[in-house]
Protein backbone atom coordinates (compact mmCIF):
# COMPACT_ATOMS: atom_id res chain seq x y z
CA UNK A 1 0.00 0.00 0.00
CA UNK A 2 2.67 2.46 1.16
CA UNK A 3 4.69 1.35 -1.95
CA UNK A 4 1.83 2.29 -4.37
CA UNK A 5 1.22 5.84 -2.69
CA UNK A 6 4.95 6.43 -2.82
CA UNK A 7 4.56 5.32 -6.96
CA UNK A 8 2.15 7.51 -7.32
CA UNK A 9 3.72 10.27 -5.57
CA UNK A 10 6.73 9.98 -7.69
CA UNK A 11 4.19 9.91 -10.83
CA UNK A 12 2.44 13.11 -9.56
CA UNK A 13 5.45 14.85 -8.70
CA UNK A 14 6.85 14.69 -12.14
CA UNK A 15 3.68 15.15 -14.18
CA UNK A 16 2.68 18.89 -15.71
CA UNK A 17 -0.38 17.91 -14.44
CA UNK A 18 0.40 18.61 -10.63
CA UNK A 19 2.02 21.74 -11.60
CA UNK A 20 -0.85 23.11 -13.75
CA UNK A 21 -3.62 22.34 -11.09
CA UNK A 22 -1.72 23.89 -8.13
CA UNK A 23 -1.71 26.49 -10.18
CA UNK A 24 -4.81 27.17 -10.92
CA UNK A 25 -6.35 25.87 -7.77
CA UNK A 26 -3.92 28.28 -5.74
CA UNK A 27 -5.17 31.20 -7.44
CA UNK A 28 -8.85 30.10 -7.42
CA UNK A 29 -7.55 30.13 -3.55
CA UNK A 30 -6.48 33.65 -3.84
CA UNK A 31 -9.66 34.91 -5.63
CA UNK A 32 -12.03 33.53 -2.92
CA UNK A 33 -10.13 34.66 -0.30
CA UNK A 34 -9.99 38.45 -2.20
CA UNK A 35 -14.23 38.15 -2.41
CA UNK A 36 -14.72 37.08 0.89
CA UNK A 37 -12.82 39.45 2.55
CA UNK A 38 -14.20 42.44 0.77
CA UNK A 39 -12.32 42.84 -1.84
CA UNK A 40 -9.21 44.47 -0.27
CA UNK A 41 -6.53 45.18 -3.00
CA UNK A 42 -3.88 44.31 -0.63
CA UNK A 43 -5.63 40.85 -0.76
CA UNK A 44 -3.97 40.43 -4.33
CA UNK A 45 -5.34 36.76 -5.53
CA UNK A 46 -1.60 36.86 -7.51
CA UNK A 47 0.58 37.41 -4.12
CA UNK A 48 -1.74 35.01 -2.29
CA UNK A 49 -1.45 32.04 -5.23
CA UNK A 50 2.66 32.48 -5.03
CA UNK A 51 2.74 32.49 -1.68
CA UNK A 52 1.22 29.75 -1.19
CA UNK A 53 2.17 27.65 -4.24
CA UNK A 54 6.14 28.39 -3.23
CA UNK A 55 4.96 26.96 0.30
CA UNK A 56 3.85 23.68 -1.24
CA UNK A 57 6.56 22.97 -3.28
CA UNK A 58 8.80 23.96 -0.38
CA UNK A 59 7.17 21.61 1.80
CA UNK A 60 7.02 18.72 -0.33
CA UNK A 61 10.59 19.37 -1.99
CA UNK A 62 9.51 19.91 -5.55
CA UNK A 63 12.00 22.14 -7.47
CA UNK A 64 10.50 24.98 -9.07
CA UNK A 65 12.16 23.70 -12.36
CA UNK A 66 9.81 20.47 -12.19
CA UNK A 67 6.70 22.77 -10.97
CA UNK A 68 7.60 25.08 -14.27
CA UNK A 69 7.11 22.55 -16.45
CA UNK A 70 3.49 22.12 -15.68
CA UNK A 71 3.05 25.65 -14.83
CA UNK A 72 3.88 26.87 -18.50
CA UNK A 73 1.32 26.35 -20.04
CA UNK A 74 -0.63 28.80 -17.81
CA UNK A 75 2.50 30.85 -18.17
CA UNK A 76 2.13 30.89 -22.41
CA UNK A 77 -0.71 32.08 -22.20
CA UNK A 78 0.69 35.58 -21.67
CA UNK A 79 1.36 35.84 -25.48
CA UNK A 80 -2.37 35.12 -26.70
CA UNK A 81 -3.55 37.74 -23.71
CA UNK A 82 -1.15 40.11 -24.56
CA UNK A 83 -2.36 39.84 -28.33
CA UNK A 84 -6.07 40.54 -27.27
CA UNK A 85 -5.32 43.73 -25.35
CA UNK A 86 -6.13 44.96 -28.69
CA UNK A 87 -9.66 44.50 -28.16
CA UNK A 88 -10.20 47.16 -25.09
CA UNK A 89 -7.79 48.91 -26.97
CA UNK A 90 -10.03 48.97 -30.22
CA UNK A 91 -13.39 49.39 -27.84
CA UNK A 92 -11.78 52.72 -26.64
CA UNK A 93 -10.32 54.07 -29.38
CA UNK A 94 -12.24 57.23 -29.47
CA UNK A 95 -10.86 58.11 -26.05
CA UNK A 96 -7.52 57.10 -26.87
CA UNK A 97 -7.07 59.27 -30.50
CA UNK A 98 -8.03 62.31 -28.86
CA UNK A 99 -5.76 62.13 -26.02
CA UNK A 100 -2.81 61.06 -28.05
CA UNK A 101 -0.29 63.98 -27.40
CA UNK A 102 -0.90 63.72 -23.27
CA UNK A 103 -0.32 59.56 -24.10
CA UNK A 104 2.99 60.54 -25.81
CA UNK A 105 4.05 62.71 -23.04
CA UNK A 106 3.29 60.93 -20.10
CA UNK A 107 4.33 57.48 -21.19
CA UNK A 108 7.70 58.73 -22.18
CA UNK A 109 8.17 60.83 -18.33
CA UNK A 110 6.67 57.92 -16.68
CA UNK A 111 8.33 55.20 -18.58
CA UNK A 112 11.48 57.06 -17.88
CA UNK A 113 10.36 57.77 -13.97
CA UNK A 114 9.87 54.32 -13.07
CA UNK A 115 13.39 52.87 -14.41
CA UNK A 116 15.94 55.99 -13.26
CA UNK A 117 14.01 55.87 -9.87
CA UNK A 118 14.10 51.93 -9.49
CA UNK A 119 18.06 52.07 -10.31
CA UNK A 120 18.95 55.01 -8.15
CA UNK A 121 16.78 53.32 -5.16
CA UNK A 122 19.17 50.15 -5.38
CA UNK A 123 22.33 51.93 -5.77
CA UNK A 124 21.86 54.43 -2.94
CA UNK A 125 20.85 51.27 -0.76
CA UNK A 126 24.07 49.44 -2.04
CA UNK A 127 22.51 46.82 -4.39
CA UNK A 128 24.76 44.68 -6.33
CA UNK A 129 25.55 45.33 -10.15
CA UNK A 130 23.66 42.53 -11.19
CA UNK A 131 20.73 43.49 -8.92
CA UNK A 132 20.45 46.90 -10.31
CA UNK A 133 20.01 45.95 -14.02
CA UNK A 134 17.87 42.93 -13.70
CA UNK A 135 15.46 46.14 -11.89
CA UNK A 136 15.41 48.26 -14.41
CA UNK A 137 13.59 46.71 -16.86
CA UNK A 138 11.13 45.46 -13.94
CA UNK A 139 7.63 48.05 -14.63
CA UNK A 140 6.84 46.61 -18.46
CA UNK A 141 5.68 42.66 -18.75
CA UNK A 142 7.71 40.03 -18.38
CA UNK A 143 8.20 38.56 -21.61
CA UNK A 144 9.78 42.05 -22.98
CA UNK A 145 11.27 42.67 -19.21
CA UNK A 146 13.04 39.28 -19.36
CA UNK A 147 14.19 39.95 -22.96
CA UNK A 148 15.76 43.70 -22.24
CA UNK A 149 17.33 42.36 -18.88
CA UNK A 150 19.08 39.80 -20.93
CA UNK A 151 20.42 42.39 -23.31
CA UNK A 152 21.97 44.87 -20.41
CA UNK A 153 23.63 42.07 -18.93
CA UNK A 154 20.64 41.51 -15.99
CA UNK A 155 19.40 38.41 -14.87
CA UNK A 156 16.02 37.57 -16.83
CA UNK A 157 14.29 35.38 -13.84
CA UNK A 158 15.12 37.66 -11.13
CA UNK A 159 14.10 40.55 -13.15
CA UNK A 160 10.72 38.36 -13.65
CA UNK A 161 10.52 37.99 -9.94
CA UNK A 162 10.56 42.00 -9.46
CA UNK A 163 7.97 42.61 -12.76
CA UNK A 164 5.87 40.88 -10.55
CA UNK A 165 6.13 42.53 -6.90
CA UNK A 166 5.70 45.61 -9.21
CA UNK A 167 2.53 44.54 -10.12
CA UNK A 168 1.67 43.11 -7.01
CA UNK A 169 2.58 46.60 -5.55
CA UNK A 170 0.84 48.38 -7.99
CA UNK A 171 -2.80 47.05 -7.31
CA UNK A 172 -2.19 46.64 -3.82
CA UNK A 173 -1.03 50.72 -3.57
CA UNK A 174 -1.91 51.97 -6.80
CA UNK A 175 -5.50 53.22 -5.76
CA UNK A 176 -4.30 54.66 -2.59
CA UNK A 177 -1.31 56.48 -4.19
CA UNK A 178 -3.73 57.98 -7.22
CA UNK A 179 -5.90 59.47 -4.27
CA UNK A 180 -2.92 60.72 -2.64
CA UNK A 181 -2.26 62.59 -6.22
CA UNK A 182 -5.78 63.38 -6.58
CA UNK A 183 -5.83 61.89 -9.90
CA UNK A 184 -9.58 61.33 -10.73
CA UNK A 185 -9.47 60.91 -14.33
CA UNK A 186 -10.07 57.22 -15.84
CA UNK A 187 -7.83 57.61 -18.27
CA UNK A 188 -4.97 58.88 -16.23
CA UNK A 189 -5.33 56.44 -13.22
CA UNK A 190 -5.56 53.66 -15.91
CA UNK A 191 -2.52 54.90 -17.91
CA UNK A 192 -0.48 55.58 -14.64
CA UNK A 193 -1.28 51.93 -13.88
CA UNK A 194 -0.08 50.33 -16.99
CA UNK A 195 2.76 52.34 -18.02
CA UNK A 196 4.33 51.26 -13.91
CA UNK A 197 2.95 48.03 -13.54
CA UNK A 198 1.99 46.33 -16.79
CA UNK A 199 -0.66 43.31 -17.23
CA UNK A 200 -1.08 43.33 -13.26
CA UNK A 201 -1.60 46.46 -12.90
CA UNK A 202 -3.96 46.40 -16.15
CA UNK A 203 -5.74 43.60 -14.58
CA UNK A 204 -6.47 45.69 -11.51
CA UNK A 205 -7.40 48.67 -13.59
CA UNK A 206 -9.83 46.63 -15.51
CA UNK A 207 -11.27 44.82 -12.64
CA UNK A 208 -12.28 48.71 -11.46
CA UNK A 209 -13.25 50.51 -14.95
CA UNK A 210 -13.29 49.68 -18.17
CA UNK A 211 -12.03 52.98 -19.44
CA UNK A 212 -9.27 53.12 -16.81
CA UNK A 213 -8.72 49.40 -17.85
CA UNK A 214 -8.33 49.93 -21.39
CA UNK A 215 -5.72 52.73 -21.02
CA UNK A 216 -4.14 50.68 -18.65
CA UNK A 217 -3.81 48.38 -21.58
CA UNK A 218 -2.59 50.75 -23.70
CA UNK A 219 0.15 51.94 -21.34
CA UNK A 220 1.42 48.76 -20.82
CA UNK A 221 1.86 48.05 -24.46
CA UNK A 222 3.68 51.49 -25.35
CA UNK A 223 5.47 51.14 -22.40
CA UNK A 224 6.61 47.73 -23.55
CA UNK A 225 7.38 49.24 -26.55
CA UNK A 226 8.90 52.13 -25.09
CA UNK A 227 11.51 50.32 -22.75
CA UNK A 228 12.30 47.57 -25.60
CA UNK A 229 13.83 50.37 -27.80
CA UNK A 230 15.40 53.02 -25.27
CA UNK A 231 16.79 51.04 -22.32
CA UNK A 232 19.26 49.28 -24.08
CA UNK A 233 20.00 52.20 -26.47
CA UNK A 234 20.35 54.48 -22.59
CA UNK A 235 22.39 51.29 -21.00
CA UNK A 236 24.63 51.55 -23.52
CA UNK A 237 25.31 55.20 -23.38
CA UNK A 238 25.49 55.07 -19.52
CA UNK A 239 27.60 51.84 -19.01
CA UNK A 240 29.45 52.21 -22.39
CA UNK B 1 -14.07 30.53 -28.87
CA UNK B 2 -11.49 28.27 -30.93
CA UNK B 3 -11.52 30.33 -34.05
CA UNK B 4 -10.59 33.38 -31.60
CA UNK B 5 -7.90 31.85 -30.05
CA UNK B 6 -6.51 30.89 -33.39
CA UNK B 7 -6.70 34.26 -34.41
CA UNK B 8 -4.74 35.29 -31.26
CA UNK B 9 -1.82 32.99 -31.94
CA UNK B 10 -2.16 33.31 -35.37
CA UNK B 11 -1.37 37.09 -34.43
CA UNK B 12 1.37 36.15 -31.78
CA UNK B 13 2.88 34.07 -34.31
CA UNK B 14 3.36 36.68 -37.58
CA UNK B 15 4.26 38.97 -34.87
CA UNK B 16 6.97 36.70 -33.83
CA UNK B 17 8.10 35.96 -37.00
CA UNK B 18 8.52 39.31 -38.31
CA UNK B 19 10.26 40.37 -34.89
CA UNK B 20 12.95 37.86 -35.67
CA UNK B 21 13.18 38.22 -39.54
CA UNK B 22 13.69 42.19 -39.04
CA UNK B 23 15.44 41.86 -36.14
CA UNK B 24 13.27 44.01 -34.15
CA UNK B 25 13.75 44.81 -30.47
CA UNK B 26 10.25 44.34 -29.78
CA UNK B 27 8.84 41.10 -28.34
CA UNK B 28 6.26 39.31 -31.12
CA UNK B 29 3.05 39.36 -28.49
CA UNK B 30 3.40 43.49 -28.77
CA UNK B 31 3.43 43.35 -32.76
CA UNK B 32 0.45 40.42 -32.36
CA UNK B 33 -1.42 43.03 -30.35
CA UNK B 34 -0.60 45.89 -33.15
CA UNK B 35 -1.13 43.26 -35.79
CA UNK B 36 -4.76 42.38 -34.26
CA UNK B 37 -5.66 46.15 -33.74
CA UNK B 38 -4.99 47.18 -37.03
CA UNK B 39 -7.35 44.76 -38.31
CA UNK B 40 -9.98 45.67 -35.82
CA UNK B 41 -9.59 49.12 -37.35
CA UNK B 42 -10.03 48.15 -40.73
CA UNK B 43 -12.57 45.67 -40.02
CA UNK B 44 -14.49 49.04 -38.28
CA UNK B 45 -15.67 46.67 -35.17
CA UNK B 46 -15.04 43.77 -33.28
CA UNK B 47 -16.87 40.38 -33.56
CA UNK B 48 -19.30 39.25 -30.69
CA UNK B 49 -16.73 36.02 -30.49
CA UNK B 50 -13.86 37.98 -30.33
CA UNK B 51 -15.43 40.18 -27.52
CA UNK B 52 -16.22 37.54 -25.26
CA UNK B 53 -12.75 35.32 -26.10
CA UNK B 54 -10.34 38.43 -25.09
CA UNK B 55 -12.72 39.59 -22.57
CA UNK B 56 -12.71 36.14 -20.95
CA UNK B 57 -8.95 35.86 -21.42
CA UNK B 58 -8.07 39.52 -19.98
CA UNK B 59 -10.49 38.87 -16.94
CA UNK B 60 -7.86 36.42 -15.34
CA UNK B 61 -4.71 37.70 -16.58
CA UNK B 62 -3.26 38.18 -13.72
CA UNK B 63 -3.63 34.23 -13.08
CA UNK B 64 -1.06 33.72 -16.15
CA UNK B 65 1.62 35.93 -13.89
CA UNK B 66 1.72 33.11 -10.88
CA UNK B 67 3.97 30.67 -12.39
CA UNK B 68 6.91 33.30 -13.21
CA UNK B 69 5.63 34.81 -9.56
CA UNK B 70 6.79 31.37 -8.19
CA UNK B 71 10.09 31.56 -9.49
CA UNK B 72 10.83 33.88 -6.30
CA UNK B 73 11.88 30.51 -4.94
CA UNK B 74 15.07 30.66 -6.94
CA UNK B 75 16.08 33.88 -5.77
CA UNK B 76 15.72 33.52 -1.82
CA UNK B 77 19.26 33.90 -1.10
CA UNK B 78 19.62 37.28 -3.34
CA UNK B 79 16.23 38.54 -1.63
CA UNK B 80 17.35 37.80 1.28
CA UNK B 81 21.03 39.75 1.59
CA UNK B 82 19.73 42.63 -0.56
CA UNK B 83 16.19 42.70 0.89
CA UNK B 84 16.81 46.47 1.83
CA UNK B 85 17.27 47.62 -1.55
CA UNK B 86 15.00 45.62 -3.81
CA UNK B 87 12.05 46.76 -1.32
CA UNK B 88 12.78 50.07 -1.04
CA UNK B 89 13.28 50.16 -4.78
CA UNK B 90 10.36 48.17 -6.06
CA UNK B 91 7.71 50.03 -3.64
CA UNK B 92 9.39 53.51 -4.17
CA UNK B 93 9.72 53.26 -8.04
CA UNK B 94 6.18 51.58 -8.27
CA UNK B 95 4.13 53.94 -6.73
CA UNK B 96 6.27 57.02 -7.60
CA UNK B 97 5.72 56.00 -11.63
CA UNK B 98 2.11 55.50 -10.68
CA UNK B 99 2.26 58.87 -9.65
CA UNK B 100 3.99 61.07 -11.81
CA UNK B 101 2.48 59.03 -15.45
CA UNK B 102 -0.86 59.62 -13.73
CA UNK B 103 -0.20 63.41 -12.46
CA UNK B 104 1.27 64.55 -15.20
CA UNK B 105 -1.47 62.56 -17.77
CA UNK B 106 -4.39 64.24 -15.60
CA UNK B 107 -2.57 67.25 -16.23
CA UNK B 108 -1.88 67.61 -20.29
CA UNK B 109 -5.73 66.17 -20.22
CA UNK B 110 -7.12 69.07 -18.42
CA UNK B 111 -6.07 71.30 -20.21
CA UNK B 112 -6.47 70.14 -23.95
CA UNK B 113 -9.89 67.79 -22.92
CA UNK B 114 -11.49 68.70 -19.74
CA UNK B 115 -14.24 66.12 -18.67
CA UNK B 116 -14.45 63.03 -16.78
CA UNK B 117 -14.31 65.70 -13.40
CA UNK B 118 -17.79 64.81 -13.12
CA UNK B 119 -17.09 60.94 -12.40
CA UNK B 120 -16.73 59.76 -8.82
CA UNK B 121 -12.98 58.00 -8.25
CA UNK B 122 -12.82 56.52 -5.06
CA UNK B 123 -10.86 53.66 -6.87
CA UNK B 124 -13.12 51.08 -5.38
CA UNK B 125 -15.19 49.49 -7.91
CA UNK B 126 -18.70 50.46 -8.20
CA UNK B 127 -21.45 48.02 -7.28
CA UNK B 128 -22.07 47.62 -11.38
CA UNK B 129 -18.50 46.47 -11.45
CA UNK B 130 -18.31 44.13 -8.52
CA UNK B 131 -21.03 42.08 -10.11
CA UNK B 132 -19.43 41.56 -13.48
CA UNK B 133 -16.16 40.90 -11.13
CA UNK B 134 -13.98 38.19 -11.85
CA UNK B 135 -15.24 35.12 -10.12
CA UNK B 136 -15.38 32.17 -12.04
Amino acid sequence: MSADLHQIWVYLSASPLAGLTLTLVAYQIGLWIFEKLGRRPVLNPVLIAVILIAGTLSLSGIDYRTYFDGAQFVHFLLGPATVALAVPLHNQFQEVRRSAVALVAALLVGSAASALSAVALVWTFGGSTATILSMAPKSVTSPIAMGVSEQIGGLPSLTAVFVIITGIVAASLGTWVLNLVRVKDWRARGFGMGVAAHGIGTARALQVNEVAGAFAGLGMGLNGLATALLLPTLYHLIWG
Amino acid sequence: MLGTLTLLLLCQLVGDLAARLLHLPIPGPVLGMLLLFAGLLVRGDVPAAVQDTAGGLLRHLSLLFVPAGVGVMVHVTRLETEALPILVALFGSTLFGIAVTAKLMAFLLSRTDPRLEEEPATGEPAMGDRAKGDRT
